[in-house]
């Protein structure tokens, strides 16, 4: 199986370690994880502002870097949702507008094959102890895209179940959105904001040591809460919790 | 100030004051997340809820689909029943239809059941300018009317007052309106209910027009629904010699089966019941029998254009439930009045853009008052996907596009105030389609990481206001994959 990591624009450039503890988790797993260096941006923040024919020509150069795979991978759910909800989304609109069907049939092939990196585990390589050590106290926030888009379920509650020294606390309201929302964030900057506080207090009240999450958009939404509020918690990308073991332990 | 929303802030203006009023914060908050659960629960119960949903979407899509047959029918019966129909293009016209009819009875005052098409028309308001006064009678309805205030909420237009607000209100308003408070009135919920009944009594038993809306019009028979919990539309739909009712053109049902899917979502939707208390059927008129008088005014005002647009017009099927608001992080923050419009929360972000069209600061904001989190089209009885029009009118206000208005195809140009995102989201994109670019770009931020600001000048105060940014690493992710092999070279 050719997999390929789609790491995400925002993972590439702020947090490559959550790139690098995808690689060495899957390689861990027996997995040969490539890296296409042509990949960019899906697109999500462009057609989630409006600017859907902006979207169309990243839409297009995702299908083209990713098309020759047999699985991608990505650790984002709302870029996994991208890709699976809103590209076929993206074809019909454009066959509606008499464009033909030129959009959909270079986007299809990718839609299926594309996997956030907790279903990929649980569904497709049937692992939920992928043998991670991770001694902290977690507790873990369901990012609104997976939640409801891709239907990740309890998927990411038994990966984290399942590691060595792990406590997972259970975190009051967990299904409600954390107020990141991509350019809601700044264009209602003070209703997102308000959400963000609750969000913080609700994790707090945990006593957990650490916020777990499966996308680093909404985490750094949080964290730069977080950290404004200086609260000792730490946001962390539920990959760089599964990528530790005991003698390669996260910082 | 009630009835007119003319000239309202954009939504961020108005959410800017209401996420500090801490009262209203608190009361929105212990109201959304108690009928939350509620309805959860409500929910959980029926087996077969997936099923009902996707129902009653079916039933709202065949029926805007034939619409015109539909109501072409529902006219004939109504009025084979006895019952006069109106046709209302607009807000203006229905206000002239029904000051007309009421002038007609040479009555000076109406009782009114709760309805959402004559607050979305402002009738309250063109009945009082033709010198007849509106009684609202629904309990939630007069706490805003006694307030001067606007309503907050589809289904509890008074959300945003506490019970010590209401108490205020009653001992110091109802007495200009009719019947006073009782001497020495508290803020139990049982003094506050009776106070209301007393006041809201004489009313009834005076009242010779009653007007009304609808939840459904059945087609086939020509009969008219209103659900509620209180009982004043029982008394306001029987005991008054005139009924006016105004309904959106989309409340029609092809049959009473149909009603079979509505009567079991709406109620536990909206008030999280297995049944609403009062569900009131009428058709037409009876001799000796209620009103002798029936006229039905049917309500365009934006709904045809809306039925145009393959995206939007799944907005249409709405019954009104609120469940959305009472689900929505945005709402419970933000609160009603925001959203400049008697449609509030998520479903008013997607109709009042419609119904009104973006021409406005505070329509065109409405579509980007939402994070997309989606519990609003997970919780949507009739499935309408929220999220989707949403992200569709935010590009009808960025890119303009084709649209309907009065019945007119029209080129919209984008909205004002996106100039310079929109040559952002160009250069990204431009970026994003060259690697190259986006790599040049990384190693700029990374190599001058050092020299980065905490806090950001212009736009990015918005990120910056309460939010640290992130680090910027030493090298982006694909720099130590080229650098490393991917990570086999063991360099780290």
């Amino acid at each position: 199986m050719r997999v390929a990591l789609f790491l995400t624009c925002v993972n590439d450039t702020l947090y490559p370690d959550t790139g690098r503890a995808v690689v060495r988790l899957l390689t861990r797993l027996g997995v040969d994880v490539d890296f296409p260096a042509a990949q960019t941006c899906c697109g999500q923040a462009h057609y989630n502002t409006g600017y859907r024919h902006e979207t169309e020509p990243l839409a297009r150069h995702f299908a083209e870097v990713f098309g020759g795979y047999d699985a991608v991978v990505t650790p984002s759910g709302s870029c996994a949702a991208m890709v699976r909800e809103l590209y076929p989304r993206l074809g019909a609109r454009a066959r509606a507008e008499g464009r033909g069907g030129a959009l959909a049939a270079t986007l299809a092939p990718v839609v299926p094959r594309t996997y956030e990196l907790t279903e990929f585990l649980v569904d497709v390589l049937g692992v939920t102890d992928v043998g991670a050590s991770y001694p902290h106290t977690v507790t873990y926030h369901p990012t609104c895209h997976g939640l409801r888009a891709l239907g990740l379920g309890d998927r990411p509650r038994r990966l984290l179940a399942a590691v060595r020294g792990l406590d997972l606390v259970e975190l009051p309201g967990a299904e409600e959105c954390c107020g990141f929302g991509g350019t809601f964030a700044v264009k209602n900057a003070d209703v997102s904001a308000a959400m963000a506080a609750d969000k913080v207090r609700d994790a707090e009240s945990t006593g957990a040591e650490v916020l777990c999450a499966a996308d680093n958009s909404c985490l750094m939404h949080l964290g730069g809460t977080m950290s404004r509020l200086g609260t000792g918690m730490r946001p962390v990308h539920i990959a760089e919790i599964l990528a530790s073991t005991e003698e390669e332990p996260a910082r | 100030m009630s009835g007119t929303y003319l000239g309202m802030p954009a939504f961020p203006v108005a959410a800017h004051e209401a996420v500090r009023d801490t009262t209203l914060r608190g009361n929105l908050r212990h109201a959304t997340h108690t009928i939350r659960a509620k309805r959860a629960a409500a929910v959980a119960e029926v087996s077969d809820w997936a099923e009902l949903r996707e129902a009653g979407r079916r039933i709202k899509d065949h029926t805007l689909r034939h619409l015109d047959t539909y109501l072409e029918q529902l006219e004939e019966s109504v009025t084979a029943a006895g019952g006069t129909v109106h046709w209302a293009a607009d807000a203006a016209e229905a206000n002239r239809i029904v000051t007309g009819l009421v002038r007609e009875t040479d009555e000076s005052e109406v009782v009114k059941v709760k309805s959402m098409a004559t607050q979305e028309i402002g009738l309250n308001k063109a009945l009082e300018d033709a010198g007849i006064r509106a009684y609202e009678t629904d309990l939630a309805e007069l706490i805003v009317q006694l307030g001067r205030d606007r309503p907050s909420h589809i289904l509890v237009p008074a959300i945003h007052r506490n019970r010590g607000e209401i108490r205020d209100i009653f001992r110091a308003e109802m007495g200009a309106w009719g019947r006073p408070a009782p001497e020495g009135l508290t803020d139990t919920p049982a003094e506050l209910a009776e106070a209301a009944r007393l006041h809201l009594r004489e009313k009834f038993l005076r009242a010779r027009v009653g007007i009304s809306g609808a939840n459904f019009m059945v087609a086939e028979t020509g009969t008219l629904v209103v659900v509620e919990s209180e009982g004043n539309g029982r008394m306001c739909l029987t005991l008054p010699r005139t009924l006016i009712s105004v309904a959106g053109i989309e409340k029609v049902v092809p049959t009473w089966r149909d009603l079979e899917v509505f009567l079991q979502t709406l109620p536990r939707s909206s008030t999280a019941e297995r049944m609403n208390p009062y569900t009131s059927t009428w058709t037409g008129t009876t001799d000796e029998d209620g009103p002798e008088t029936f006229h039905l005014v049917l309500l365009d005002n934006g709904r045809t254009d809306t039925l145009a647009d393959q995206v939007g017009r799944q907005a249409l099927r709405c019954i009104r439930c609120s469940a959305c608001l009472n689900v929505c992080p945005v709402y419970e923050r933000a609160g009603g009045h925001a959203y400049g419009s008697v449609y509030p929360g998520p479903i008013g972000a997607i109709l009042s853009p419609q119904l009104r069209g973006t021409a406005s600061e505070i329509d065109a904001s409405l579509p980007y008052a939402s994070s997309l989190c989606g519990a609003c089209y997970e919780v949507c009885p009739v499935a309408i996907d929220i999220p989707e029009v949403l992200v569709h009118l935010r590009e009808r206000v960025v890119q303009g596009g084709e649209a309907t208005l009065g019945g007119n195809k029209v080129l919209l140009k984008p909205a004002r105030g996106h100039a310079v995102e929109r040559a952002a989201m160009r250069a990204a994109r431009w970026a994003f389609a060259r690697p190259g670019a986006l790599r040049t770009g990384q190693r700029l931020a990374s190599r001058t990481r050092r020299l980065h600001p905490r806090t950001l000048p212009g736009p990015g105060r918005a990120w910056t206001g309460t939010r640290d940014l992130p680090a910027v690493p030493a090298e982006p992710f694909r720099d130590w994959w080229q650098r490393t092999s991917g990570g086999k070279d063991g360099a780290e």
